[in-house]
């Protein structure tokens, strides 16, 4: 809800998500796909759109879509058709992008949203199509000149389509994250906003509460999570004040300014395109196995929610720390390797404390954590068995970053196996209460206070390695003594 | 062998004399090369290419001298300048793909080279395809080597078209100025020309010759298919032409039969389809009298007339002048001027498309362009495209139908025999009429051959059509070759490279 000058009001939001299919190959030729090739090295006949050049569909893709539309537990639509979607631009070679428009490959699907207030929110999938992707132009290679890569040009994009079930920039946000993390989990896409390989149009109008749906405007092409937030959060704002102020909203096509942090128009309704789409007579409808489609399904990897719920109740996770440790298959990964015949909560707090502000620290995801899932639980069977104390264990984790060591290694090289010796604890603790006899006698006077203080000089006496149950046992002893 | 009598061979003759080293390759493609020489005021090639043609007819006399002779080899074939064909000027006919030199060979002819065959060169045809007289290419139009009257004091003698859009193909095959051909019809662009120089045309079965290669009109129509001076010659060809390629997801993975094989001469009991339909308002009584002439040649040969209906042929040319200009102007997008071809730069993006488009298409590609983007626009979908599309399947059905009760459908080729170059160029509409009879089978995807049967009353050639069912390009084959027979087309063109023997 927004609070506007005059009441409330709602945002209703629908999400366009362009997600690039990962494929060794494009959707219709065979050449390939890598991120930041020389321009125009990745360029078939076929993707230039030369004479005579004909797609053929790429089965893999096909099959990408098909899982995600399963993982989005949507209707797969045995048969679909291509069409030509027609327009005009340097980087599209063929004057038409192939797209499906009538019939697409996966329909009607949903997703459920974690709210932070715990709740759930199920939001609609419209439809998912298969989509060609177009080039590049480069406008800032030469002062009067555009340039044309048509690397891009012909690479696969799932369009997933949101019903305007979304209401606020933060849902939109949860959204993302959510189908990104699918997305992830099935090995469709990358999910990599900063190569592009997700992208967002924001459908966005607002109404005040209970009325029927506002003009929309369509934020075009934005590329981060963060940004869409933005972008929503600017354009929802934009859209109140008009109509308070006694206006209405044109339906346009806007662009988000990431600069600015706000969405400008691009072009009106009576400028949009006609593409004149009609099935593209080069492709024959796409017609699945049913069978096919079972077994996909059945292949289907565990997927988020379902992980989720698993990790509740089978490791006894807190529904928090489970979202939390589901949210990147990796991580989700890396937990049960380490959670493996432990304490699932010590895995747990140590891949959400110590482990994650290193790699917060450090920039870098779980894939390429300098301690593995093996040293941590190593670690883990330490403490447990009493070789180090939970506070030294600390500094062993520090060291296992720095020199990538295992962790009873480091115990052993630098001698922090805890001490359980108490002949050794207490020659400790006489030579501290003898030291401090002063303040041995205020004790005893009945300054309560000054225990932690003994603890403390045993401890750093010990190094830190006196095992502290036996240290407090001893140490009461000696002082009521 | 003279020059002359070289010539005068058909396909099959060539091939005995080939290996049987009557002559060799080199001098078969010599004389060609010679008699596209001196045919040139045809105007039927746009590009000879009578070195790449030595150089192949040397590579097929070694294996002929190995007796590793492949099934065309030495055969030289003229190619319809809409294929593509690497390293070798390809241009559709059109001024927008001035410089186009494609860095990849088109399937039907790769398949031609492997074959043995001897590339003669790239033939004029419409621009783009679009056109039933070869008289809109950049090129300049393309002569029938047919004239009304061998004399020129005669009375009216002033050069005629070819049809189209194969018509370079059509005028080089009937002129001897090409052994055989191969040629695209999108709507009759092989049968029609091949009706009017007096040659047989193949337009085989949608998805038979993959597209892969071929500059695309309208694809859902096209057709690449062959022509040649005999019905087996053309069986032949096709043999090679024919086959699944996965490289287009349109061709049908269907197994080859031995065309030739199929020419049994055998029509006892097939049934003949007369459609009653077929009767256009205007159609000279000649040609109404070669189709009851046909009908007999074939009951003569113990085959069975049956009348038939195809009610929705009426609808058929408007169908046709819908989806191939909507398909049209989709593919004909590509020529932008960013890529490849002719560009004329602009102030704007905008402009350089609008100067290069302008400057690139002729006004007959120019007018269906237009057409096909007004029947794709938002309002207008609905009432012609989708309804063009809904009366080609049903057009489709009405073929179906019929062929529950006959095997093959006879009919005209053409309404009327070659024209006056000129003539027809002021009205789209009696030019589009040309397709009347050719039409219905691209738009069901059906085969369909034209043979020529007899003279019109000025001494033209007239070609009659058998439709087949779809892949049963054997049985239109062998009727055709009965038609063939019982015809017995002997004439000659006014022009004959060479000069006959």
């Amino acid at each position: 809800m927004i609070k506007g000058r005059a009441g409330q009001w709602e945002a209703v939001i629908g999400l366009e998500v362009h997600a690039q299919v990962i494929s060794k190959a494009k959707l219709f030729s065979g050449a390939a796909t890598d991120f930041g090739a020389e321009p125009n090295i990745q360029v078939s006949p076929i993707d230039a759109a030369f004479p005579g050049m004909l797609p053929v569909i790429n089965r893999h893709c096909v099959e990408q879509a098909v899982k995600t539309g399963l993982g989005l537990d949507a209707e797969i639509n045995l048969h679909s058709v291509f069409e030509r979607k027609n327009y005009f631009y340097p980087d599209l070679p063929a004057g038409y992008q192939i797209s499906q428009y009538q019939q697409p490959v996966v329909g009607h699907g949903r997703i459920s949203l974690d709210m932070p207030d715990g709740t759930v929110r199920e939001i609609g999938i419209t439809r998912l199509h298969l989509e060609q992707d177009a080039g590049k132009s480069l406008h800032d290679q030469h002062p009067s000149l555009t340039y044309v890569d048509l690397n891009r040009a012909g690479v696969a994009l799932m369009e997933i389509v949101s019903e305007p079930d979304l209401r606020s920039a933060e849902e939109a946000g949860i959204y993302l994250r959510k189908l990104r993390s699918i997305l992830r989990y099935l090995g469709t896409c990358d999910g990599n906003m900063e190569e592009g390989s997700l992208r967002c149009d924001c459908n966005v109008s607002v109404r005040r509460l209970g009325e029927p749906l506002g003009t929309r405007c369509e934020i075009k092409n934005v590329n981060s999570i963060r940004y869409v937030m933005q972008a929503i959060e600017y354009e929802a704002r934009r859209q109140i004040e008009i109509i308070e102020e006694g206006g209405r909203v044109e339906q346009q096509t806007r662009l988000f300014d990431a600069a600015r942090g706000i969405t400008r128009p691009m072009r009106s309704k009576e400028e949009a395109h006609d593409y004149r789409y009609f099935p593209d007579p080069d492709l024959l409808p796409l017609v699945l196995d049913p069978d096919w489609v079972k077994r996909l399904r059945a292949e289907l990897p565990e997927l988020p929610d379902a992980k989720k719920a698993r990790f509740v109740s089978e490791y006894g996770l807190s529904a928090d720390d489970a979202d939390v440790l589901v949210a990147e298959k990796e991580i989700a990964l890396f937990f049960e390797r380490v959670a493996q015949g432990r304490s699932a909560k010590v895995a747990a707090n140590w891949i959400m404390g110590e482990l994650f502000g290193t790699l917060n620290r450090l920039g870098i995801g779980i894939e390429q954590s300098p301690v593995s899932a093996q040293q941590l639980g190593a670690l883990i069977d330490l403490i447990a068995e009493g070789t180090i104390s939970g506070r030294l264990a600390k500094d062993v984790f520090a060291e296992m970053v720095a020199s990538a060591a295992d962790p009873a290694a480091i115990v052993e090289a630098k001698g922090l196996r805890q001490v359980t010796d108490s002949s050794a604890i207490e020659a400790a603790i006489d030579t501290v209460l003898a030291v401090q006899a002063e303040k041995v006698a205020e004790y005893r006077a009945g300054r309560d206070k000054l225990y932690g203080f003994f603890v403390g000089q045993i401890m750093r006496a010990t190094q830190g390695k006196a095992e502290p149950t036996l240290v407090n046992l001893l140490l009461k002893k000696k002082l009521a003594g | 062998m003279s020059d002359g009598s070289l010539l005068a061979l058909n396909l099959a003759e060539a091939r005995d004399g080939l290996a049987r080293k009557v002559f060799s390759a080199r001098e078969l493609a010599a004389a060609y090369n010679d008699a596209i020489a001196g045919a040139k005021p045809l105007n039927a090639y746009i590009t000879p290419t009578p070195e790449r043609a030595l150089e192949m007819a040397d590579a097929a006399d070694q294996r002929l001298t190995r007796g590793e002779a492949l099934p065309l080899d030495g055969i030289p074939v003229a190619v319809k300048d809409l294929f593509c064909t690497k390293d070798i000027l390809t241009t559709a006919g059109s001024h927008i793909l001035d410089g186009f030199h494609p860095p990849y060979e088109s399937t039907v002819t790769d398949k031609l080279w492997r074959a043995g065959a001897v590339m003669l060169g790239k033939t004029n045809l419409d621009e783009f395809a679009m056109g039933s007289s070869s008289t809109t290419s950049w090129y300049g139009p393309v002569e029938n080597p047919w004239r009304r009257h061998p004399e020129p004091q005669m009375g009216d003698n002033r050069p005629l078209v070819p049809g189209g859009s194969s018509g370079g193909s059509a005028a080089a095959v009937a002129a001897r100025a090409a052994l055989a051909a191969i040629g695209t019809d999108t709507g009759g662009s092989i049968r029609q020309p091949a009706s009017f120089c007096g040659i047989v045309g193949l337009k085989p079965t949608y998805g038979r010759c993959s597209r892969w290669g071929v500059v695309a009109f309208a694809s859902s129509l096209d057709h690449p298919g062959p022509m040649g001076r005999t019905v087996l010659d053309v069986a032949i060809i096709l043999g090679v032409m024919a086959g699944h390629d996965v490289k287009d997801s349109t061709s049908a993975p269907m197994p080859v039969p031995d065309f030739a094989a199929a020419l049994s001469g055998d029509i006892r009991r097939l049934r003949i389809g007369i459609p009653k339909e077929y009767r256009v308002d205007g159609m000279p009584d000649e040609i109404e009298a070669l189709w009851r002439q046909g009908v007999e040649w074939l009951q003569a040969a113990g085959a069975e007339p049956v009348e038939i209906s195809l009610p929705m042929t009426k609808y058929a040319l408007a169908t046709y002048y819908i989806i191939a200009p909507a398909e049209a102007s989709s593919n004909l997008a590509r020529y932008d001027g960013v890529r490849f071809g002719l560009r004329v730069d602009g102030d704007s993006l905008d402009e350089m498309y609008v100067l290069t488009r302008a400057a690139g298409f002729g006004a007959e590609v120019r007018r269906r362009v237009l057409i096909g983007t007004y029947v794709l626009s938002a309002g207008y979908y609905d009432a012609y495209y989708l309804k063009a599309q809904r009366v080609r399947t049903l057009i489709a059905r009405d073929f179906a139908k019929a062929f529950e009760r006959v095997d093959c459908i006879l009919t005209p080729t053409a309404p009327s025999a070659a024209f006056i170059i000129g003539e027809n160029t002021d009205d789209p509409i009696t030019m589009y009429l040309n397709d009347v009879f050719t039409v219905p089978a691209n738009l069901a995807g059906l085969p369909a051959i034209s043979v020529p049967a007899g003279l019109s009353g000025d001494g033209l050639p007239l070609g009659l059509q058998i439709t087949g069912r779809a892949f049963d390009e054997e049985t239109v084959l062998r009727v055709a070759q009965i038609l063939e027979n019982a015809a017995s087309f002997r004439h000659l063109p006014s022009f004959i490279a060479g000069g006959g023997g």
